[in-house]
Order: C-alpha cells, then structure tokens, then sequence
C-alpha cells in the first residue's frame, strides 16, 4: 500500500465522515459547517485526479457561495427545533435507510466486479487552468452561454421568490409571498 | 496511483449518504444540503472517468454541473424563505399547498 492509497483512504474516510456529519447533526449550522468540511475534502481529491482548476473552483464556488448562502439563509430564519415533528409518518427514516443501504450494495457489487484501472497521473495534462480553458471556451462554448443565461435567470427568479409581500398585495393573494 | 474503482465506490457511498439525508430528513435547509452533496459525489465520478479516459469533456461537464448546483441553491433557498414568510416554519412536511 503506497503513499497515494493511504492518502486517498485518509481523505476519502474524513469526506465519509463530514457527509455523515451533515446528515445526522441536530442543529442546522454544524451540518453547514460538515458540509464545508465535505466540500474541502473533496476539492483535495480533486487534486488527486488531475482537475486543479476544478478543485480551485469548488474551493470559491461551493466551500465561498454555496456555503456560505446556506448560513446567511440559517442567520435569517432561525435555527430552533425544528426537527422530528412527522410523528404520523415515522416509517420514513428507516425506509430511507434500508433503500440506501439496498441501493449501496448494489452498486458497490457492480463497481467490485468491473476490472481495477489506474488512473494515468499525466491525463488531461494535469487539468491545469489553461488545459481546461482552451476546451472550455473552443469546443463548448455554447454551454458556457447556456451557463451564463441559466445564472441570469436563476438570480431573477431568486430576486422575485425571496422579496417580501407588500401590504395590500398579501390581502388579495395568498400564493405570493 | 489509486485505481478508479475506489473513487467511484467512494462517490456511491456520498450519493448514498445524501439520499438517506433526503429520505429520513424533514429540515429544508438539510435537504438541500444533501442535494448538493449527491451533486458533488457526481462531480466526483465525472472527474474519476475524465483522468480514466484522458478526456477533458467530462471536467468541462463537472463545470456545468457546478453552475446548475449553484442556481438550484440560490433558487431553492428562495422558495424556502418565500415559504418561511408565509407558514413560519422550514419543515418539509408542512409545504402542502398545493396537496390535493
């Protein structure tokens, strides 16, 4: 077992960790926080298989936006107890269980059977910025204005959902808010 | 080097973490967190199979996906204060407006 094993098991077990952690904390900022621990994580294994662009771009987008977004949503509804009052439907969690655990042996069945092929350490050149950006912006750039139209309107579509109701617009619709 | 069968099982294990956190959970906000997750552990697959076969589309798609993850989030949490406003709470149970 060499060095790059051990440290893909290291960093694998903490990202197993942290998505456990953000499943089972009672209290919404430490599953914001495991999340962020999570998306670390990830961005380091990231590294490992040659995408240090995308790994710097899960660092800003995820661990700085997304992150981030989920606090300030937690600062600005409260974070009680607001948990466990589906008491008429308390079957749920272990049937979401038992499903994950079926649907885990199955895939880790099929994974274990298919031939063991290491990953060449001078794929995709490294993944380096430049790499990436001359794929990006030659190939595909159709997607990156599908992006940046799906970003526009997914910020005016925030921008409608999120404001408050004005007085006398609440009075004569309730499905407005 | 680690073979790709250990990212790709890695990558089910947190899609499978996340889905159990959509099933079982009944916080918004956690569902959500959880959605991202099973995002990323996709990220991952598409990253492990791009190093496989030498090919920089799969790292162009992860990109995609990252612009998608982000909209849904900032559209999602949207929805759920608009929601807050009105019924006071962030339990997936009571968003039953439109429930005939």
């Amino acid at each position: 077992m060499d060095f790059a094993m051990i440290f893909f098991i290291l960093v694998g077990a903490l990202s197993v960790g942290a998505a456990v952690g953000v499943v089972t904390s009672k209290i919404a900022v430490h599953s914001a926080l495991f999340l962020l621990v999570h998306f670390a994580t990830l961005a380091i294994l990231y590294v490992t298989l040659n995408a240090q662009f995308l790994a710097a771009a899960q660092v800003i987008i995820y661990a700085g936006g997304i992150v981030i977004l989920i606090l300030f949503v937690i600062m600005l509804i409260g974070s009680g107890p607001m948990e466990t009052r589906a008491a008429y439907r308390s079957w749920v969690p272990y049937a979401g269980l038992a499903l994950g655990i079926l649907m885990l042996a199955g895939v880790s069945l099929t994974l274990l059977q298919t031939p063991a092929a290491p990953i060449d350490p001078e794929a995709n050149q490294g993944g380096v910025p430049i790499v990436v950006g001359l794929t990006l912006y030659s190939q595909n750039i159709l997607l990156v204005q599908l992006a940046a139209i799906l970003l526009l309107v997914a910020l005016i579509g925030a921008l409608l959902l999120a404001r408050r109701p004005k007085p006398e617009e609440s009075s004569t619709s309730n499905l407005r808010s | 080097m680690v073979p790709i069968n250990y990212y790709l099982i890695l990558s089910a294990i947190i899609f499978i973490v996340g889905t159990i956190g959509v099933l079982s959970r009944r916080n918004v906000l956690i569902i959500i967190m959880c959605v991202e997750m099973m995002l990323n552990s996709v990220n991952l697959t598409l990253i492990a199979f791009a190093g496989q076969w030498n090919n920089l589309v799969g790292q162009i798609f992860v990109f995609m996906v990252m612009a998608v993850a982000a909209a849904e989030v900032a559209v999602g949490l949207a929805i759920l204060i608009a929601h807050f406003h009105l019924s006071k709470s962030t339990n997936i149970d009571d968003v039953n407006l439109m429930k005939w």
